[in-house]
């Protein structure tokens, strides 16, 4: 039975709990990550869905990886790399187009074409979100004190967050109270009159959450996406070798140098409990492994109503985890592709390299055209015409496709969880054509390209990538869930009511998107509370 | 026209030069970049296939009898043991055992050899190879030379090389013919990536260009410049004269001149080699009691740094570039050293640096402090001295 004791068990194999367990084992602890699929990445996974094309199945950029871990577990050593994506063209209705490219004055000028006035806004705006984000940046690192608590360790980390604070100007506190409160569409407006600028900025407000543009709260996670660009050059934002499973790889491997066992096809079915600790977990199979810590890298209903009996957990943290809103609201088109499609907007000739391709394609023409797939949404509709983020994987890493043809990886959004009727492959084939039908608007020739295609629903999303809603971020970021209220209030710091028993993933602080803070933060509580 | 030259792709580089950030290298117009923004070209090199115009570099091809004895006796490498077809690295010293020069020697044939250069050495060779028979022909207009330099460079290569270069070992060349035209194809590069230099007639220079660029387009085949490159050299631990090395030729005073020791070149100084050499009493006498300074790799602490640029409020700030200035090194508040190339690593992500050390602090390992200027103000980054290369992946030799 020796080789079942560990110092501790990371429940599930996503990047959080891949990080959580190379930090640990880094640290000199015997670890174990069990993955309930035949591969770790969670949803964080490259396959090969059709021979020759890699699918970089759900997640498909990385923002905010954080680059201490890059460092730190020497990622870059074990196959990560970061490429850039250049661009972001947004066509427009009227067949033109509006672009945002990686040379400041090449922006300025596009948007200037559109509108001199909002020229000029676009870099004041942008410094504007920058110097709130990095405002607040600091508090991305912090573990989440409780501001009810009179513990001492949350005392001080009250007075760090009010220290910090205070050292804020007047002016930025505003602008971080107006950000916290307000609705993308309300902030975009007041800086903006191109439709397709306010758009795409007002798209990056919505994605994960159950919001539509006009919803109050949406400006924050505007916010949330400016955390990655106050590095500058030293960011972590692209696309990442391999897809988002070239990330997972590269953690795995590091993982692994470090001596971290992972054990795939291993699904946990409790979490093994004595005298009101943790002291192992017990898997589908009956087996039992012990440990005197277990860390669920789970998404925050499973981990607490699923694999914790709910007699060891208080009621009101019950309630409040069952409260806790995972409602995905978006969906993943991926497409294996004979050509590229030609964007009417901008069309390339063949042989010549399209240069929009590089970068992300962007759906989005206008705030009411988001609104409006919100509308769908609400009443429990796929949006007949979606928001959608589309990426070329193969233009910025060609070993994604065969020499020649290409991958398309499309984010869709709104495609609710709780359909009417429920999601069935009828379902997916509609959400499917929303998709295809909205491209061909803009790339006539879509269709013709198309040799393969994976709709992935939220369903699927939940199904396959284990992820309770199929809500990308198991948890929307609504301002009631994040920063010491994630995933519920008193309970932020990576511990949990039952003693022994951790959570360090997307749906504790700070949040989605392969970004890894949550598992560091949470194996680094584990070995401050001397496991 | 009274102008820099222009290299045999200049009609295809010029075309491709957004920036038009031209570049002066040993009297040629060098593209800096091809893109305003130096990230794709950088990530080609590392993640799939760069072609890099290298014509500038001064080659001479050296014939005759004695071209092995030549060479063998102006650099420090045993050129006797070399076979055809293979590529050697070495410097050249003068009589003190200082560096002049480095470069590469192929042996093209039993009796040729082809040389390159940073700068011009004709006249040293020629010093050096009275009475020999041998000739000495500079021929850097005439051939023309790529870098091609990536993990896909192989795979593209095959397609349309004549024989397979599936077999061509690490430092070995080999004849070949692209699209029908004579080349040799050599696996080196400045990259430490996989990567291979194409060399070919002037005239023919922009045909190759062309072929490759085809049979490139599905594996992410781009046009990089010297400035992706100088990143890219630094992660690979190399480093370049007159940046980080001063030749004897140009020295005002004798603390500039370095050995190949101090460069950390002591596996390319065969004192094992039969027969004179130009610097072997010197080098042989630096070996045995051991070199004052080494050139090292620092990496910098990202935390330390952090925390310097907090106390002002400004997030890290620091070029997206190789900076080829020198930068002091401290230990307590005592220089031991400096570094002449500083870059940001996109790989790596860290502030990494080529720096030369005074005995003992060159050992690996050793805490220093990097110069940064944070806000008008110096300040010393915290800094690990680190084996030398920063980056090296596995298929680079295989």
């Amino acid at each position: 039975m020796a080789v079942n004791q560990y110092d501790a068990i990371i429940i599930g194999g996503g990047h959080n709990g891949l990080v959580a367990a190379a930090y640990l084992a880094k640290a000199g602890k015997k670890v174990v990550v069990l993955e309930r699929r035949h591969i770790v990445g969670g949803a964080a996974v490259t396959e090969e869905i059709f021979p020759g094309f890699k699918f970089t199945e759900f997640s498909y950029v990385v923002s905010l990886l954080r680059p201490e871990i890059i460092r730190d577990l020497e990622l870059p050593k074990h196959g990560l790399k970061i490429l850039p994506l250049p661009s972001t063209f947004t066509p427009m209705e009227n067949g033109d187009y509006l672009a945002t490219w990686d040379e400041h004055d090449l922006t300025r000028r596009e948007i200037y074409r559109h509108s001199p006035k909002d020229a000029e806004a676009y870099d004041e705006y942008a410094r504007v979100m920058a110097r709130a984000a990095k405002a607040i940046k600091p508090i991305i690192n912090l573990i989440p004190p409780d501001p009810s608590s009179l513990s001492i360790r949350d005392m001080l980390g009250l007075l760090k967050v009010g220290q910090y604070a205070a050292s804020l100007k007047e002016k930025e506190l505003y602008t971080i109270a107006k950000l916290a409160t307000q609705s993308s569409a309300d902030l975009l407006e007041e800086w903006f009159e191109t439709d397709a600028l306010k758009g795409t900025k007002a798209a990056s407000g919505i994605i994960g959450t159950f919001l539509g543009p006009r919803s109050p709260g949406t400006a924050y996670v505007l916010l949330h996406h400016y955390m990655g660009e106050i590095d500058g050059a030293f960011r972590a934002w692209g696309f990442a070798k391999n897809g988002s499973g070239g990330v997972s790889g590269s953690i795995l491997n590091a993982a692994q140098a470090l001596g971290v066992e992972i054990r795939v096809e291993c699904s946990v079915s409790q979490v093994k409990v004595k005298n009101g600790s943790a002291v192992g977990v017990i898997l589908e199979n009956g087996d039992e492994i012990q440990s005197k810590v277990v860390m669920s890298a789970a998404d925050p209903k499973r981990t607490f109503l699923q694999f914790v009996e709910q007699k060891y957990l208080p009621d009101d943290f019950v309630t409040s985890i069952q409260n806790f809103r995972t409602r995905g609201s978006s969906g993943k088109v991926n497409i294996a592709l004979s050509e590229l499609p030609n964007f009417t907007a901008m069309p390339f000739e063949k042989g010549h390299e399209s240069i929009l391709h590089r970068g992300a394609v962007s759906i989005s023409p206008s705030i009411d055209y988001i609104e409006r797939a919100y509308d769908d949404a609400k009443y429990r509709q796929i949006s007949k015409r979606p928001y959608l983020d589309m990426i070329f994987p193969s233009m910025i890493d060609p070993d994604m496709a065969p020499p020649g043809q290409h991958v398309m990886s499309c984010f869709v959004q709104y495609a609710p969880y709780d359909l009417e009727g429920g999601w069935n492959d009828e379902k997916r084939n509609e959400l499917g054509e929303a998709v295809i039908s909205t491209i061909e608007q803009y790339a006539p020739n879509i269709r013709k390209c198309i040799v393969g295609m994976q709709v992935i629903s939220p369903k699927d999303i939940e199904r396959i990538a284990g992820i309770t809603g199929g809500n990308i971020f198991h948890g929307e970021l609504l301002l009631h869930q994040i920063f010491f209220l994630r995933p519920t209030p008193q309970w932020a710091d990576f511990r949990t009511p039952l003693k022994g028993y951790y959570f360090g993933a997307s749906g504790a602080h700070p949040g989605g998107g392969v970004m890894g803070a949550a598992g560091m933060l949470a194996a680094k509580e584990i070995l401050k509370d001397g496991n | 026209m009274f102008n820099l030259k222009t290299t045999p792709f200049h009609e295809r580089t010029s075309a491709l030069c957004q920036p038009q950030n031209w570049r002066k290298w040993a009297g040629y117009f060098s593209a800096g970049s091809y893109e305003h923004v130096l990230d794709r070209e950088y990530w080609a090199i590392r993640n799939s296939a760069a072609l890099i115009d290298v014509s500038p570099l001064i080659k001479y091809v050296i014939k005759g009898k004695d071209a092995a004895a030549l060479l063998h006796r102006v650099t420090t490498r045993d050129i006797h043991k070399m076979k055809v077809g293979q590529v050697a690295y070495t410097g050249w010293c003068d009589e003190e055992g200082k560096m002049i020069d480095d470069g590469t020697v192929s042996r093209l044939d039993e009796m040729m050899f082809r040389l390159t250069a940073a700068e011009p050495n004709l006249r040293w060779l020629s010093m050096n190879a009275v009475g020999m028979d041998v000739s000495i022909t500079e021929v850097t207009d005439e051939v023309a030379a790529l870098s091609f330099q990536g993990p896909n460079t192989r795979k593209v290569l095959n397609k349309v090389v004549e024989m397979s270069v599936d077999e061509l070992k690490y430092f070995r060349l080999m004849k070949n013919r692209i699209n029908g035209i004579e080349v040799t194809i050599s696996r080196t590069g400045y990259t430490g990536d996989l990567g291979y230099e194409i060399w070919m007639t002037a005239k023919d220079a922009i045909k190759i260009w062309d072929t490759l660029m085809v049979a490139g387009a599905d594996y992410g085949i781009t046009p990089v410049g010297i400035l992706a490159m100088d990143m890219a050299r630094v992660e690979a631990g190399l480093f370049m004269l007159d940046v980080d090395y001063t030749s004897t030729t140009h020295a005002w005073i004798e603390p500039q001149k370095s050995s190949p020791f101090e460069l950390g070149l002591d596996w390319t100084v065969a004192l094992d080699k039969k027969g004179y050499f130009v610097g072997r009493r010197a080098l042989e006498k630096e070996k045995r009691e051991g070199s004052l300074w080494k050139m090292v790799g620092l990496e910098v602490d990202w935390v330390g740094m952090e925390n310097i640029f907090k106390r002002v409020g400004l997030p890290p700030q620091i070029p997206g570039m190789a900076v080829r200035g020198s930068l002091p090194i401290l230990v307590g508040n005592v220089q031991v050293g400096y570094a002449s190339t500083s870059t940001w690593s996109p790989l790596l992500k860290k502030y990494i640096a080529l720096a030369h050390l005074q005995k003992p602090y060159f050992e690996v390992g050793t805490d220093v402090r990097m110069e940064i200027t944070v806000e008008h103000h110096r300040q010393h980054a915290p800094a690990k001295v680190v084996k030398l290369p920063f980056y090296e992946p596995e298929w680079k030799r295989k």
